[in-house]
């Protein structure tokens, strides 16, 4: 435990934010505020922070009062043809537009005390206290709660769209995805502020994917300079389901991106896809855990970055297969590429395995594009840039391919095409 | 076409061209024939602009215009093209896509309008079909799983594509066997023109029966040393190159 005269700046932090308004379970908030009051924010010296620096977040003073005088219609969106929810500065803007057949969508802020209790106590065993969590807890501001019925296909995309739009903006916000059996959808969630600014998004999303359905979730992270988010998600799957995540960094100063999957079924096929893309001094870091703890499951993980200039990115892969999860095929692998002598990544597979009829594997590569390629193009008349260009979006393009929703890809490739130059083919 | 005067080029410190002289005029098809380590693919490697390579003396007129200047990219678009002896695989490059890319370049520095897709695909299927290259190789991955001589014959096909005025073979018929042989020897035939060249760097003498020379030149350590028409390869067939060496050796003593 750090002394309690370090955390001065956990509790300088805390001194601008408002606590939760929300129907939290009494028990659930007090232990957030009890660990708040005694832990500071984390720094390298703790394992799971080893290679991140949360200086940048903890230097933020919340500003006070948002404004919400912003018309959501102006707001960027990923896709334009998705059913479109706007989270802005931590405050929900559902749309006007009827809702697709099937999906229920509520606001927390409008549940009651005993559906906030038991929504939150679901979860209960499976979170985890740290103090981004708990801070979330504590000063939960709002979240969507979001419900498939059982046994519908939603075709239209669901479109959550988080932008901070004020200036030392701290926002906290949690969602709840419920897909009921048998169901199948598509979540995309955008982390979209557009402002240079400094300012943080603490989200946490818990996921419950219920006995044969199947979910995509698109998480596309494309923020201006300044902004910083630590977003976890903690997904649970019921027997013959299928998740997938698609995780895409483009651009952010500092990103966390936590993603769990506790398999709690057979039968399941989990896929975790990731891609970030960095230049300037950004630091992006990419946590992922997939707990097998029952047998006849298939995961699939693949992480590609791309890191030129100063930039630096951390890929912690861990795979559980517990003792009786036997007949478990689970593939990771994690490849770099650095641009720029500068810049970094810090790769680390864990993998523990408890079960003797398994298969896994995992790789991590670290390297720099292929000279003699370089060269090959060059020699073809391509320019040294546009021959560099073309083999980044190569290497980055398998993992690109990965999201299936066309619009998403559409806007990834803008994105890179903009910011980098870089062209996919 | 080209002309190379007193070329000195090294590696790491270690000289491998001393001094080589070659002109090659519009229309015709050269050899360049030598034992190992005489700095034949060095040449090829400097005249396509290999950065690994150091410039110690000489000069190369490309056209009328300074080669050496030139960065690879820019030697490319002013019409040289060097097939590879060992062609890249590039995994997730497009064959056409890459090409699409590689040819509008060229035209822009020519100051055209880029090629469309109608003409583009028209050409491809045009050009693969001159090296029996599958229409799928072509829009592969960059000689990704190719094998040996679907390498080679793709390194022809991108030469039609690119249509340069001074193509480079840089022992393009090793690992071949003989049919492909024939079919790359048959593509580079077929491309010849009154207008464009060919020097044509190879070991052995068989990829002459299908491509040839207007002068063969046997380069020895690091220069050339003799010239001569076609028949001077199947003197160096059949006799092979230590007569040159002693003939060569005695001189310098």
């Amino acid at each position: 435990m750090e002394p309690l005269v370090s955390a001065s700046k956990l509790s300088a932090f805390r001194a601008h934010l408002e606590p939760t308004s929300l129907s939290i379970p009494e028990a659930l908030e007090n232990a957030a505020l009890s660990f708040l009051d005694q832990n500071d924010f984390p720094t390298t010296r703790q394992e799971a922070w080893k290679y991140t620096r949360v200086g940048k977040i903890a230097a933020i003073h919340a500003a006070t009062n948002d404004t919400l005088d912003v018309t959501v219609e102006n707001l960027p969106v990923i896709d334009a043809e998705a059913f479109t929810i706007h989270i802005v500065n931590g405050h929900i803007w559902l749309p006007s537009t009827e809702c697709p057949k099937g999906l229920s969508i509520q606001k927390l802020s409008d549940y009651s005390a005993e559906e906030c209790t038991h929504l939150f106590d679901s979860w209960a065993s499976e979170h985890e206290l740290d103090v981004f969590s708990s801070l979330n807890t504590a000063y939960l501001q709002d979240g969507i709660v979001l419900k498939i019925d059982s046994n519908v296909v939603i075709d239209q995309p669901i479109q959550l769209i988080h932008s901070n739009t004020v200036n030392n903006q701290v926002t906290n916000v949690r969602h709840f995805i419920h897909a009921g059996s048998g169901s199948k959808a598509a979540v995309i969630l955008g982390m979209l502020s557009s402002y240079e600014q400094p300012a943080f998004t603490n989200g946490i999303l818990h996921v419950n994917v219920e006995a044969n359905a199947t979910l995509t979730i698109d998480k596309i992270q494309s923020e201006a300079a300044g902004n910083c988010a630590i977003t976890s998600e903690l997904v649970k799957q019921a027997s013959g389901s299928t998740f997938t995540m698609n995780t895409v960094t483009l651009n952010g100063t500092l990103v966390r991106n936590n993603l769990t999957v506790l398999v709690n079924g057979t039968q399941c096929s989990t896929n975790m896809n990731g891609a970030y893309l960095l230049k300037d001094k950004q630091h992006v870091d990419n946590h992922t855990v997939v707990d097998h703890r029952q047998p006849h499951c298939v995961s699939n993980e693949l992480y590609k970055g791309v890191m030129d200039e100063q930039s630096t990115a951390v890929f912690n892969g861990k795979v559980y297969v517990r003792e009786h999860a036997q007949k478990i095929n689970a593939f990771q692998s994690n490849g770099n590429v650095l641009l720029s002598d500068s810049a970094a990544i810090n790769s680390k597979p864990e993998l523990e395995i408890y079960a003797d009829d398994v298969k896994c594997s995992h790789g991590s590569t670290t390297g720099q594009l292929d000279e003699e390629a370089v060269f090959y193009l060059r020699a073809r008349g391509l320019s040294e840039s546009s021959a560099r260009q073309l083999l980044v979006g190569a290497f980055i393009g398998d993992v690109i391919e990965k999201v299936e929703n066309e619009a998403v890809r559409e806007f990834i490739h803008d994105q890179l095409t903009t910011r980098f130059g870089w062209q996919l083919v | 076409m080209i002309s190379i005067h007193n070329l000195h080029a090294s590696i790491d410190g270690k000289e491998i061209l001393k001094g080589l002289n070659l002109t090659v005029n519009a229309g015709e098809v050269h050899a360049i024939m030598g034992p190992n380590g005489a700095g034949k693919s060095t040449l090829a490697s400097v005249l396509a602009g290999r950065e690994d390579y150091e410039i110690t003396a000489g000069s190369i007129a490309f056209d009328g215009k300074d080669l050496l200047e030139m960065s690879t990219e820019e030697r490319a678009r002013e019409g040289l093209f060097l097939a590879f002896q060992y062609p890249v695989e590039i995994p997730g490059v497009s064959n056409v896509n890459f090409l699409k890319t590689a040819v509008n370049e060229i035209r822009e520095h020519k100051g055209l309008e880029p090629i469309s897709a109608k003409e583009f695909m028209q050409r491809v299927r045009e050009k693969s079909a001159l090296v029996e290259l599958d229409a799928s190789l072509a829009s592969r991955a960059v000689n990704e799983g190719f094998s040996g001589g679907e390498k080679k014959r793709n390194e022809i096909f991108q030469m039609a594509m690119l249509e340069p005025k001074l193509s480079i073979l840089d022992e393009t018929d090793s690992g071949l066997d003989i049919d492909a042989l024939r079919i790359v020897a048959n593509g580079v035939n077929k491309l010849k023109t009154p207008n464009n060249a060919c020097i044509v760097i190879t070991h052995y003498q068989r990829l002459l029966d299908y491509i040839v020379p207007d002068v063969v030149h046997v380069l020895y350590n690091g220069r050339i040393v003799k010239s001569g028409p076609k028949e001077l390869a199947l003197e160096l067939e059949a006799k092979g190159y230590d007569w040159i060496k002693e003939e060569i050796d005695s001189i310098n003593q």
